[in-house]
């Protein structure tokens, strides 16, 4: 989401780094041009001023004199400042001793509240808790309707009974109590803050059901207004989090930034597509590493180690840095990444990618990726294990076999052999990187061979997968991108520059 | 394509087996992992008509007890009459963003910090840094050449000059939807947007209006991909006293709005409103879905006459790209701004109108049947205008 504002202070940090002498009118013109980013973003006026002025004090113009590389100092100040903003623990939900914990949802109309519902129930699912949905939402003709059939999708419980959301909320509570539920997710109506009669509602349900937590929802396309609901709600219900949603969309974000600076509560739990599993914990700093372009390895592992089977993963890595790399570790690995997620999602945890690269990606569907199975499924079992042995004809049957033209079948196999080659490259340890990856590879592979390596050290080392293609600065020459597929000889010579660990 | 799979694929795997190697050194045990995230199924079913005067309606919802049985509902007039709504009461109940608006009217010298309150009165509108820039520039030449000498005078110019900014694009007047097709077609509109910003609402009021001008409207429920937005729609069917023609859920929506449409043709109805499924602007295969559909709603005896665009009064910058997205993908007729009585000003329609010439024809003002009001410029301005009723 933030990709559009970090693209742009990308630009804004790549002009002053290329100064050898930043004047104060310089600076001035940085910093407008920071505020219009922001601006653009959607961040709240006041808290894009605000910014501008922290990031301002933090690079005087005696400093920046004194310093080497001044348009660095103040790419910089400006990274230092986003994670200020945005920093902060994650949320870590502590269940109540007495259950069920009551987990209240409110928002405007619109903001994904149902949904959310939903998502949460199957996260805690996933937590090995047993949750119970309540609809509270009686406004919405059909809205109970949608959370049943969600709840059904997720597989949990769900309740809704009675004619008033407060005694609907109330009676919710109970039926977990009396079911054993450890978790209760109330959803109610949406509501605009101005709305005194709907406020006092969800006022009155949060009252008989003293909630353990109070999320706001909150849609990520949300503009200036942002920040005044956000007050709004949490005056009257004193907010534990913000649960940002539509993170998928192409908008800046910059309410979460908002809220955050504003509130100071946390943003709890981001949504990120729309299925059911597309909703996780919030990572401030995590975030602040996106923002600036540098990936975020530590949701990619975990949602890694989530879905996959991870047994089966090493196995293939094996082969494939040993250069024995078949089409049908290639399927293995296909179902292990749809398990995963969304494709372009899981693009942006990736560190060093290139924007094309991220664009490509976010284009690929099930519908491809089905396709691209098909040609692989007509293959023969000897063909799968070795490629060489497809020649014309071959590729003539296999293309018949699955419905596509020999031109997309010889293309598959050609890029196939491109990425094996390198992959045996990336395991001999040449000094090789893939276009488009950045030097986020190497340090993949580092990571596999450090065996030997302790947790604590391999996060450090993902930690350095994530900036291992970029040297210190967030704002680095991105390595080429991929654009028209594997065609290009261009192995980039990796750069040694590696940044240090950073501090988790 | 399968290099950037492979790509992925391979930072996956290396990635799992990192896990592994981390996993192995602290713990012998190997978990499973939890079950990967659910798609959400769908089964195909042929569509199911709901006819508004015979078929049952969902037992929460209230609908007239007295409701005639013909497809005929209130006049507008007297609609109107009944929840009066109008750009100012909406705007009555916004506050808080023009305060500082109120001190620059007060002034009369014009001063450095008059010019602060205007650009953060515009930009707290959502009205954007480009034309907020644009517009300030324009009163800034207006000073220096010395025809606007006062805080007031100022204001004013900025309201005419957002009010002409408004009344560039040709806007239909009183909220007037084509109904304008070739002999023995049907007209369509259709309603677009992302998730959550209102359409099955706007086209439950839509559907209402229609029907109190007393045309014979079809409903088509074309989003059947959230789950029970059939019977959100139903609901508004009912309650608007129209016809309905639903999918199953996860039935294709072209298939959908293609039978409404056939229905349409062959019982005379006077329009199809055709509900999509919210959808993300940046999401290419769901906007080439919503190609299809338009596409398919436009074979005869369909006649797509309009594509309104719904946009969440809330919504930031990001609105500008929804817009431009979306006129691109299927060449969108009008705007409608949703939950514009919320405290949102909604000032980003003005960078949408002055950038892409696509006109507001209604703000969404409430939740009921009859909060659909004909946008109208003047009126909009004041409101985005207007001073704080509370401070």
């Amino acid at each position: 989401m933030f990709d559009a504002l970090s693209d742009r202070l990308e630009r804004i940090g790549g002009r002053l780094r290329s100064r050898g002498r930043i004047t104060p009118a310089d600076l001035a013109e940085a910093l407008s041009e920071i505020r219009t980013a922001l601006l653009e973003a959607d961040v709240e006026l006041s808290v894009a001023r605000a910014f501008c002025d922290n990031v301002a004090a933090r690079c005087s113009v005696e400093a920046l004199s004194k310093s080497l590389t001044p348009g660095q100092q103040v790419v910089k100040a400006v990274h230092e400042e986003l994670i200020a903003v945005l920093g902060g623990e994650t949320l870590k939900i502590s269940y109540s001793s007495r259950p069920p914990t009551v987990i209240l949802l409110a928002g405007l109309q619109g903001a994904g509240k149902t949904t959310t519902a939903a998502k949460l129930a199957q996260w805690f699912k996933a937590q090995g808790r047993n949750p119970l949905l309540v609809a509270a939402d009686l406004q919405r003709p059909a809205a109970i309707e949608q959370l049943r059939i969600l709840a059904e999708q997720a597989g949990v419980a769900f309740s809704s009974s009675g004619t008033d959301p407060v005694d609907v909320a109330r009676h919710g509570v109970e039926e977990g109590f009396r079911l054993g539920r450890d978790v209760v997710i109330l959803d109610t109506a949406g509501r605009l803050s101005i709305d005194q009669a709907l406020m006092a509602e969800v006022a009155a349900i949060s009252a008989a059901t003293s909630p353990h937590y109070t999320f706001l929802v909150i849609d990520a396309m949300t503009g200036q207004d942002a920040v005044h609901t956000a007050k709004a709600f949490d005056e009257t219900l004193a907010l534990d989090g913000v649960v940002l949603t539509k993170l998928d969309g192409d908008a800046r974000g910059g309410a979460a930034l908002s809220v955050k600076y504003v509130l100071g509560k946390p943003i709890a739990f981001a949504s990120t597509g729309e299925k059911l599993g597309d909703l996780d914990l919030f990572h401030p700093d995590r975030m602040a590493d996106r923002i600036l372009g540098m990936g975020d390895v530590l949701s990619l592992i975990e949602q890694a180690e989530r879905t996959i089977d991870t047994e089966q993963a090493a196995q293939s890595a094996a082969r494939m840095l040993e250069g024995t790399f078949t089409f049908d570790d290639f399927l293995d690995q296909m179902n292990q990444v749809k398990k995963m997620g969304s494709i372009g999602g899981l693009m942006k945890l990736m560190p060093g990618m290139s924007k094309q690269m991220r664009d490509a990606a976010s284009q690929i569907d099930d519908g491809e990726i089905a396709r691209i199975e098909g040609m692989v499924h007509s293959m023969t079992k000897a063909e799968r294990q070795n490629p060489d042995l497809i020649d014309r004809s071959r590729q003539a049957r296999i293309a018949r076999g699955s419905g596509r033209s020999v031109a997309d079948v010889a293309q598959l196999i050609k890029q196939f052999k491109q990425m094996s080659k390198m992959m045996k490259g990336l395991g001999a340890g040449k000094m090789t990187s893939i276009p488009g990856l950045g030097g986020g590879l190497s340090g993949a592979r580092q990571m596999a061979q450090l065996a030997k390596s302790d947790p604590a050290q391999l996060q450090q080392l993902l930690g350095q997968a994530g900036g291992g293609g970029l040297p210190s600065a967030p704002w680095a020459p991105k390595a080429p991108g991929v654009g028209g597929g594997a065609g290009s000889k261009n192995k980039k010579k990796k750069g040694g520059r590696v940044t240090p660990p950073k501090g988790r | 394509m399968v290099t950037v799979l492979i790509i992925i694929g391979i930072v996956v795997v290396l990635a799992g087996a990192g896990v592994v190697v981390a996993k192995r050194r602290s713990s012998p045990a190997l978990g499973a992992g939890t079950p990967a995230p659910q798609r959400i199924e769908q089964a195909a079913v042929a569509p199911v008509v709901l006819n508004a005067t015979t078929d049952a309606v969902p037992a929460d919802v209230a609908v007239a007890e007295d409701a005639p049985v013909a497809p005929v509902v209130a006049p507008a007039d007297e609609v109107a009459e009944s929840t009066p709504p109008s750009v100012g009461a909406a705007s009555a109940k916004s506050r808080g963003i023009f305060a500082g608006l109120r001190a620059a009217r007060r002034l009369k010298a014009i001063e450095p910090s008059t010019w602060d309150e205007l650009e953060s009165s515009l930009l707290r509108g959502d009205v954007g840094v480009t034309t907020t820039t644009r517009l300030l520039e324009t009163l800034r030449a207006e000073v220096a050449a010395g025809t606007v000498t006062d805080g007031s005078g100022l204001l004013e110019r900025l309201r005419i000059l957002l009010i002409a900014t408004l009344s560039q694009v040709e806007r239909p007047e009183h909220g007037e939807l084509s109904l304008e097709v070739a002999a023995g077609r049907v007209p369509v509109w259709l309603l677009v947007g992302v998730n959550g910003v209102g359409k099955t609402t706007t086209i439950g009021k839509l559907a209402y209006r229609a029907g109190g001008e007393g045309k014979k409207v079809l409903l088509a429920a074309g989003d059947t991909f959230r789950a029970a937005a059939g019977e959100q729609l139903a609901t508004w069917g009912a309650r608007s006293e129209v016809d309905v023609v639903l999918g199953a859920a996860g039935a294709d929506p072209s298939a959908v709005i293609f039978d409404a449409v056939q229905r349409a043709g062959a019982r005379g109805f006077d329009v199809v409103i055709a509900d999509t499924a919210g959808r993300l602007h940046n999401k290419v295969n769901l906007v080439e879905e919503l190609k299809k559909i338009r596409r398919v709603a436009d074979r005869e005896p369909g006649q797509v006459t309009e594509v309104l665009l719904v946009i969440d009064a809330t919504t930031g910058q990001n609105a500008l790209q929804q817009a431009r997205q979306f006129t691109e993908a299927v060449s969108v007729t009008g705007i409608v701004l949703s939950k514009f009585d919320g405290s949102a000003r909604g000032g980003v329609v003005v960078a949408i109108e002055a950038e892409l010439k696509i006109p507001v024809r209604f703000l969404g003002v409430g939740e009921h049947a009859s909060d659909l009001i004909a946008f109208e410029p003047i009126a909009f301005v004041d409101a985005l205008l207007a001073d704080d009723p509370v401070a």
